[in-house]
């Protein structure tokens, strides 16, 4: 029914491997990316841009960062909060020294300062695995916002140690600020959000993300069929610090407009976006969209159904809120334990024989 | 019966919660939940209150019905932002966050959409300079003049000689914290004392090894600026190293009935105050009979009369004001946020209006102008009487040391200025 498959070969390598090898989701996927850049923006609302679709995307390329590394090369890591941090203290230390800087430049070199900083932090991974490995990244998250907070330098020496994110531009267009129009906003996360997810789609499916996934599965057989180890894991840190930083500087600079390291990128954060890998799938492009959008989403629809809709105390709509996604979290991880994307895969492979299932 | 009395109050809720366009629309950005809901309760439930007993007993401001959507932040300040997106649409006249984060995230929203942002007692202080931020208003007092205010009190008891003094700041690590720091530390440097930074991560559960430095260093005074449970640990700990109670002040977020000991615990702990405390004011008689008896109190209405209540009141009272300034200004009844942030700009406080609202004397008179935003920074000190179990004030309001803080002031709005190419204002 929906899944035509019947003549449609495949005459090419490439046609082979592309990353939607049936017509359907292909065709899906297209309508999805029109959607999102030819029709939202006509429609969306500053409340759309800045209360949902802005920090889903922003969500999800943490999410993608942390998936490269925890998903895909199994190093298990909580120090996200610290290096979205570092992005966004990186961005708001570009925005205020150069004040010419393109927006679109000054969100990538906070990256890879990011990732210069995650490639420090990957360094004991080469000793300690598993959850000695947390531990030692949960001292990155300790560390780097204690740093941020200490150091006056970092937040231009204001009183409070609060950044504010300056009105910069590109091409003309205002990017971030409160000038700027929630449709560039929105775009500009969406952009890089598709980018960043095209890469890591390309890199995980290469020979890098072979070579990560190699150590995940079982690192001394990777070491003997050849797999350097010291590359491998550096470079998963590198690769995903620098989403993690992107994801930072989007956060700070589109967002929220003004941070605080202590109260905007804590432990919880590390935890959120943890949370999101692996409900949205360890090891999925897919999943960590739909993680994101979960733990994004989720809270903010249950707040308009309770309070807007119902009338309901906010207190009490709080609560039941935390009591309503904690307990669906629990409930998808009893029925499917590798998450929303396997559940989409599963509902796909039953959808392909569908109505036919024998 | 019941089930019948429940579907009115159910219907009523629905009815009520229905925005209806031509009401004066004040959100309120609550927080009931979090660690810091013992404080962010109250505050809501006064700031309800208030437009309430305006709704039942006036018939609104001005002939026109107030309405108070409320939303749930948590203290979290992205949270904040998608109650703020939410919030906005239905036309709000004006915004207090109860948050110094939120403030900062907001001082350029709020800007952009013209809609005044009102931080009484908190925030960033630095925006009682009107010439740069037009849309944000800080008065009647702000960190800054409440540190002063607090050093000079410490310096009359002292005989008017603080030098050579060890004074420690016990401060939330946050934004909220640091704010006094730079005052301070002019303060130190003109009053000769010593000032030692002891700072507490959020929430402030686990303060062993910044009493430990108390203990060891034994400052002569200690001054907090606490928020939420890091208060009563504080002051538990300060009792456990039998640290002498009044020899600690705290800002006036760490003075509420929770902050405090049971007993005599907590006998003589300062604070300072920008507005009075008590119940003993005629609006509490008409709250009584037409919020609480009519069962239309916001939250579980156990609050009222408590320092938080009574701020909440306060900051209503003062929107309220504004609100009626506006209206009398432009000949309107539905006035627009772009009208009230005028009608703050000129805002007189004087003692006939506060006794007109049924608060006589409740807070400082001040006015507003166009560069100052701040007001004068009247502040009182309010001291916990063990026997009776409440506060007290003692003394008067009393101007801080503005030659010290004024050209703070001026250094930090002018540095946020050049950050984002803001022209200042001419006045």
């Amino acid at each position: 029914m929906f899944y035509r498959e019947s003549g449609d070969f495949k005459k090419t390598y490439r046609d082979d491997s592309q990353t939607f090898p049936i017509k359907f989701d292909r065709r899906r996927y297209y309508v999805v990316m029109a959607i999102a850049f030819l029709v939202l923006p006509w429609f969306i609302t500053d409340y759309i841009a800045n209360a949902v679709m802005i920090p889903f995307l922003v969500w999800a390329i943490a999410a993608l960062g942390l998936n490269i590394l925890v998903g895909y090369c199994g190093q298990l890591s909580l120090g996200t909060g610290g290096f979205m941090a570092v992005g966004a203290y990186a961005t708001y230390k570009l925005m205020t020294s150069f004040p010419g800087m393109d927006m679109f430049s000054v969100v990538l070199l906070s990256g890879f300062i990011t990732a210069f900083v995650g490639m420090i932090f990957g360094l004991p991974s080469l000793r300690i695995k598993g959850f000695y490995l947390a531990v030692a990244t949960l001292a990155a998250q300790f560390f780097l916002v204690w740093l941020l907070n200490k150091v006056p330098w970092f937040y231009n020496y204001s009183a409070s140690g609060q950044i504010t994110a300056p009105e910069r531009s590109m091409f003309g267009i205002i990017i971030t600020g409160p000038y700027a129009s929630p449709v560039t906003g929105y775009l500009f996360c969406l952009i890089l959000a598709i980018g960043l997810a095209w890469v890591a789609r390309n890199l995980t499916r290469g020979r890098l993300g072979r070579s990560w996934m190699a150590i995940r599965d079982m690192d001394i057989a990777a070491e003997i069929i050849g797999v350097n180890p010291l590359m491998a894991k550096l470079s998963a840190f590198a690769v995903s610090s620098f989403f993690v930083g992107v994801a930072g500087s989007l956060f700070f600079s589109v967002y929220l407009g003004a941070a605080e390291v202590t109260e905007a990128f804590s432990i919880n954060v590390s935890f959120a976006v943890l949370f999101m890998v692996i409900i949205g799938g360890l090891g999925s492009i897919f999943g960590s969209f739909v993680g994101a959008a979960f733990m994004v989403l989720m809270p903010v629809l249950l707040k308009n159904i309770l309070v807007g809709g119902l009338g309901w105390p906010t207190d009490l709509a709080a609560h039941l809120e935390f009591i309503i996604v904690g307990a669906l979290i629990v409930i998808f991880l009893i029925v499917e334990p590798h998450g929303l994307a396997q559940m989409a895969r599963v509902l796909k492979e039953k959808l392909r024989l569908w109505p036919f299932p024998h | 019966m019941k089930i019948k009395q429940l579907a009115t109050v159910a219907l009523t809720t629905l009815a009520v919660s229905a925005p209806v366009a031509a009401d004066l629309v004040f959100p309120s950005l609550s927080y009931r939940t979090g660690p810091y809901a013992a404080g962010g309760a109250p505050l809501a439930d006064g700031y309800a209150d208030y437009f309430t007993l305006l709704n039942q007993r006036d018939g609104g401001i001005g002939g026109v019905m107030a309405s108070v959507p409320e939303c749930e932040t948590g203290y979290n300040t992205a949270k904040g932002v998608e109650c703020y997106e939410s919030t906005k649409g239905d036309g709000a006249l004006v915004y207090m966050p109860l948050s110094t984060g939120m403030t900062y995230q907001l001082i350029p929203k709020v800007t952009a959409d013209d809609i005044p942002l009102v931080t009484t007692g908190y925030g960033r202080t630095s925006a009682a300079n009107g010439r740069v931020f037009s849309h944000v208003f800080n008065f009647p007092a702000n960190y800054w003049t409440g540190a002063s205010r607090i050093i000079n009190s410490i310096m009359e008891e002292a005989g008017g000689d603080i030098s050579g003094k060890n004074i420690a700041l016990v401060y939330h690590n946050s934004g909220y914290g640091k704010e006094p720091i730079p005052t301070l530390k002019a303060l130190a440097e003109k009053h000769n004392f010593n000032l030692t930074l002891i700072p507490v991560d959020h929430p402030g559960q686990e303060q062993k090894s910044q009493w430990l430095q108390i203990r060891r260093e034994r400052p002569d005074n200690i001054i907090m600026y606490g928020w939420g449970v890091m208060n009563q640990v504080a002051l538990q700990e300060a009792a456990n190293i039998r640290y002498p109670m009044d020899q600690m002040y705290g800002i006036w977020w760490s003075v509420t009935e929770n902050d405090k000991l049971e007993g005599m615990g907590s006998h003589g702990y300062k604070g300072a105050t920008f507005h009075n405390v008590g119940s003993n004011y005629p609006i509490f008689s008409d709250i009584q009979k037409y919020v609480t008896d009519a069962g239309l109190a916001a939250g579980d209405g156990s609050n009222v009369g408590s320092v938080m209540y009574n701020r909440g009141l306060y900051a209503a009272m003062l929107a309220a004001e504004a609100a009626k300034t506006a209206q009398n200004m432009f000949g309107v009844k539905d006035v627009t946020s772009g009208q009230m942030r005028d009608a703050f700009e000129v805002l007189d406080m004087s003692a006939e209006v506060m006794a007109a609202a049924g608060m006589p004397n409740f807070g400082p008179a001040f006015q507003v102008s166009c560069a100052n935003h701040g007001g004068p920074g009247l502040a009182a000190i309010q001291q916990w009487d063990g026997n009776t179990q409440e506060w007290k004030l003692i003394g008067d309001f009393e101007a801080p040391d503005m030659e010290v803080i004024a050209p703070l002031i001026k250094a930090d709005s002018e540095a946020y200025a050049k950050e984002n190419n803001i022209t200042p204002r001419d006045c």
